[in-house]
């Protein structure tokens, strides 16, 4: 395989290392007419100030699950919360009461998401829209919320601000209209923000573009930045850690450039031969064969093994390691790497 | 897990936000799809305790209207003896009498068959009217379909129940059972004809029917094989409603003296003629207005149940 | 804005003419000599006869009929009755209580319709949206008719609340019809809003308002019910034209004197004047809600007025 494009530029930010967000065998199911769905299976891990981690995987795998149960916004029912903590900056969020957690939305963390039309309420202006944060969270008036709107879309670097600040969403680009979002959540200076495929929906150029703008945000307030893609073209760009999830768990967790230089999970490994790479125009690309995992009733053992070309069974595999029977557990396997695949030693050939 | 239990995961799945819904692709539900609809739609259907409800009263009203001797209880509507005239309800005669001493049981059970008569007869006609105007105007577009919309337009604009009060009043078409199908359905088609071609606009816009088109497939071939199928759904939903709706609107046409005339037997006469004697013999009016409504209920019950189980968007 | 109005009124004009029209020609088509029932048992001398049918205009072709009534009905002439006494008189007496009614029916539609339906949408499969579902089929199933003689028997002869019959006890007088002739879209708006509600509960952007942090009180009110009423408020808006055409049933069981009733009398005694104007009157109500709802949808949902 080839490898994909290393170069990275990113500065430490200010702040960098500090711990502020701390999620800790986060487990989440939904509790469905026809059974119960097991959609975040104990997910741990940490964000430092400054750091950007992103999460990697399919849809379906829990990714987008566990963002939402971190900011306190899952559909309950039929989503339960069954397990585990989500510390920021040091307190359990979900040992606090509701009222707490809804102040941290917003001040502490904040969210932006995949599709902004729909995101954005269609019969509010931008502005408004905007402004309800310092309105709901400092009780600024609604004249200076709406001052402080045109200075967030300034930043956002939306052309035409105070012109643009009274027109509502529909009137503008799928890119402006992320940009939107961008404002709201980044208004009260969030030590984490966490964005659920923020450019998925976007054209290749206009996904830069807003990419930019993240990173750049970044740098100048310091604050966390959680990112869910399945694009390992943007992940590449702008991570620093990235954590693949697989049937609502992490399979493999590490530096970007470790990680894409050298998969430690057969999963992972997948993943990177099925995507084109430019320097390898006529090679052949290798598709993940079979369905993405049924998480009513998700694969004894190895949740992968039903669609790894690695796995070992039975006799082949070594005691307390057949892949049909044994859950590997998420392991260090070399310094600075985590993988949960039995013979991830094989994977990466140390 | 069976395919249901799948279906019910994946919907519920799609609600919970744990999947990101693929755009639902673009074939031709005259096949595949439909037949899956349709299963998964008595899926529902069957665990619905509202239609189960609605079924049962349905057929009891069907039975009655067809064998009113056997639910009459041995009385004959039409011999009456003065003597008996108000008597309240006893356990021989369940429903009492009334004025003119007739066995009230008996003269409402017989009731039901002009009600019936006239639903299935009017909601025809309806639908006839809804399927045609509306195909023509969806799938033809345009001119036609401007002028179409129009006239429905022009017919919705005027109160239901007094249009079809003129026409009966004219006594053009007499004031029989047909006649009085005929006026309600002149003015209950309009809804129909809407459903029809908003769902044919629809539908036709869809990428198979481009496909039919591109394989020389003729207009008449795609509107009856591709585009129709796709509008059962929501007529058959309509249909079941309106038979309940209609039965109402016969009752009250004739309620108001311009519907069925004496001697026919219908709930609206037996309403009528009771309503003076409210204070004196409350049964008069009491029995025809709860068969009237257990009736029109079981078919609004029975609407109600399709169009959550035809309709994944409205399921609780 | 400006553009969409003008556009929506162009549209309703033809609807307007055609209606009328519709009406027009039902009852002046319609056999029978209206002229000769005028004499009863006593008939009328022939020249008293041509002077009707020439001030009628009863011996034009119908379009002349219908395009002189209309010439007549542009300069606020509705005409006059066959007794001599001016159709616009009988309107403007009738007129006030037929609005009345549909007042206090919209009222109690848009009370009681909005509060069950928030209440049940909120909290779905609760309780109360139970409760909500199936009283609501029960009072679509029940015929205005049958509604309107046991309200009577209920809360007028057995408990004696209410006035029953006639105007004479005021606003106290409106309550049991105006409930009556809301109860079946009572139950639809209660059904409508609960739909809404539970929807746009789901939306992308109520979402967005909880991860803003923004009060529950905040997320339900001003961005779930203010989205969720806007189909509500545009059907409880068309829904004033349509009761105002709707009465005839509810005036006639409860003896209200209002333009339905005059309109069902003027019908059985072939007042043709008198049932074309009321009910070009009620089609030119029903044609102008639904204008104000055209225009109060792009008032409420952006999105349509800027097209």
């Amino acid at each position: 395989m080839t490898r994909p494009d290393l170069s990275k530029t990113s500065a430490p930010a200010p702040g960098a290392g500090t711990p502020v967000l701390e999620v800790d065998d986060l487990h989440v199911e939904f509790r469905t007419r026809s059974g119960v769905v097991n959609a975040v299976n104990g997910v741990s891990y940490t964000l430092a100030a400054g750091e950007t981690l992103a999460i990697l995987g399919e849809s379906g795998s829990g990714k987008s699950v566990s963002a939402q149960a971190i900011m306190g916004i899952l559909d309950s029912p039929p989503a339960v919360i069954t397990g585990g903590g989500i510390f920021f900056e040091g307190k359990d969020l979900l040992t606090q009461p509701a009222e707490e957690q809804r102040k941290v939305r917003g001040p502490g963390i904040s969210m932006i998401f995949q599709d902004a039309l729909s995101s954005l309420n269609p019969v509010y202006s931008v502005g408004f829209q905007i402004g309800e944060m310092f309105r709901a969270h400092r009780g600024t008036s609604r004249k200076e919320a709406k001052k402080k709107a045109v200075e967030l879309m300034d930043r956002v670097r939306i052309p035409g601000a105070a012109a643009r600040v009274d027109d509502y969403p529909h009137q503008f680009s799928g890119g402006m209209r992320q940009r939107v979002m961008i404002a709201m959540a980044i208004a009260l200076d969030p030590r984490v923000l966490i964005a659920d495929e923020p450019t998925t929906a976007l054209d290749v150029t206009v996904q830069a573009q807003v990419m930019d703008l993240l990173k750049d945000l970044q740098r100048d307030t310091g604050m966390g930045l959680v990112l869910i893609t399945h694009d390992l073209g943007v992940v590449n760009e702008v991570a620093d850690e990235v954590a693949v999830m697989y049937a609502g768990k992490i399979v493999e967790r590490g530096t970007v450039d470790d990680v894409f230089t050298d998969a430690a999970h057969p999963y992972t490994d997948g993943l990177m031969s099925s995507i084109p790479q430019l320097e390898a125009k006529g090679g052949r690309l290798t598709p993940i064969v079979g369905q993405p995992p049924n998480l009513a009733a998700i694969p004894s053992g190895c949740p992968f093994h039903p669609r790894c070309s690695r796995r070992r069974i039975g006799a082949e595999a070594a005691p307390g390691r057949d892949c049909a029977a044994d859950v590997p557990p998420l392991r260090l396997v070399v310094p600075g790497r985590e993988a949960a695949c039995h013979y991830s030693e094989e994977v990466l050939g140390v | 897990m069976t395919d249901q239990q799948q279906a019910d995961l994946r919907h519920d799945e799609m609600e919970a936000g744990t999947t990101t819904g693929l755009a639902s692709p673009s074939v031709d539900v005259t096949d595949a799809r439909q037949n899956s609809l349709w299963s998964d739609a008595w899926g529902h259907l069957r665990r619905n305790p509202l239609f189960w409800i609605g079924a049962v009263l349905g057929l009891v009203f069907l039975l009655v209207a067809v064998f009113p001797q056997v639910f009459a209880r041995g009385a004959d509507p039409r011999s009456c003896s003065l003597s008996n005239s108000q008597q309240a309800p006893s356990a021989d005669h369940w429903f009492g009498f009334d004025q003119q001493g007739c066995d009230y049981l008996a003269n409402v059970v017989y009731g039901a068959r002009n009600s019936l008569l006239i639903g299935l007869l009017a909601v025809l006609v309806v639908l006839v009217l809804g399927v045609v105007v509306g195909a023509v105007s969806g799938f033809y577009g345009g001119l036609t379909d401007t002028v179409l919309s129009r006239l429905t337009d022009v017919f919705y604009a005027v109160p239901f129940v007094l249009g079809a009060i003129v026409v009966l009043q004219s006594g053009v078409i007499g004031r029989g059972v047909v006649a009085v199908a005929i006026a309600l359905a002149a003015f209950g088609w309009m809804t129909a004809m809407r459903l029809v071609r908003s769902q044919v606009i629809a539908v036709k816009s869809g990428d198979y029917v481009a496909a039919a088109r591109a394989m020389g497939a003729s207009n008449g071939r795609i509107l009856v094989r591709h585009i129709l199928p796709n509008a059962v759904a929501p007529v058959l939903v309509y249909t079941t409603i309106t038979i309940g709706v209609l039965i109402a609107a016969e009752a009250t046409l004739t309620f108001l003296g311009v519907g069925l005339q004496r001697p026919a037997i219908s709930w609206g006469l037996q309403i009528d003629a009771g309503q003076s004697l409210l204070r004196t013999a409350p049964h008069l009016v009491l029995f025809p207005s709860i068969v009237l409504t257990l009736t029109v209920m079981a078919f609004i019950m029975m609407g109600d149940a399709l169009r959550d189980a035809l309709d994944p968007r409205q399921r609780g | 804005m400006g553009r969409y109005v003008a556009r929506r009124l162009l549209l309703t004009i033809p609807v307007l003419i055609g209606a009328s029209f519709l009406i027009f020609a039902m009852v002046y088509a319609l056999p029978g000599d209206p002229i000769r029932a005028l004499g009863g048992d006593r008939p009328l001398a022939p020249a008293v006869v041509a002077q009707l049918r020439d001030d009628y205009n009863l011996d034009d072709p119908l379009l002349i009929q219908y395009a002189k009534y209309v010439g007549d009905l542009l300069q606020g002439d509705f005409g006059t009755d066959f007794r001599g006494r001016a159709v616009l008189d009988t309107i403007t007496q009738r007129l006030p209580v037929t609005i009345r009614l549909t007042a206090v029916a919209i009222a109690f539609e848009a009370v009681i319709g909005i509060i069950a339906g928030v209440l049940a949408g909120i909290r779905r499969n609760g309780f109360l949206d139970n409760l909500v579902l199936v009283s609501s089929t029960v009072v679509v199933s029940v015929p205005i008719l049958v509604l309107a003689f046991v309200s009577q028997f209920v809360f007028g002869l057995q408990l004696g609340l209410f006035p029953i019959s006639g105007i004479s006890e005021g606003w106290r007088s409106f309550l049991l019809p105006g409930l009556v002739l809301a109860a079946g879209s009572l139950a639809y708006v209660a059904r409508l809003t609960r739909t809404s509600v539970a929807e746009n509960m789901r939306a992308d952007y109520v979402r967005t308002a909880k991860a803003k942090g923004l009060p529950h009180r905040t997320v339900i009110i001003r961005h779930t019910l203010r989205n969720s009423l806007i189909p509500v408020v545009t059907f409880i808006g068309a829904d004033i034209g349509t009761l105002m055409g709707g009465a005839i049933v509810t005036e006639s069981v409860f003896n209200l004197p209002g333009i339905g009733r005059a309109v069902f009398d003027a019908v059985r005694q072939q007042e043709g004047a008198v049932v074309v104007g009321i009910v070009t009157l009620m089609v030119f109500f029903f044609i102008f809600f639904n204008l104000v709802v055209d225009v109060l949808y792009a008032v409420l949902d952006p999105r349509i007025r800027y097209d």
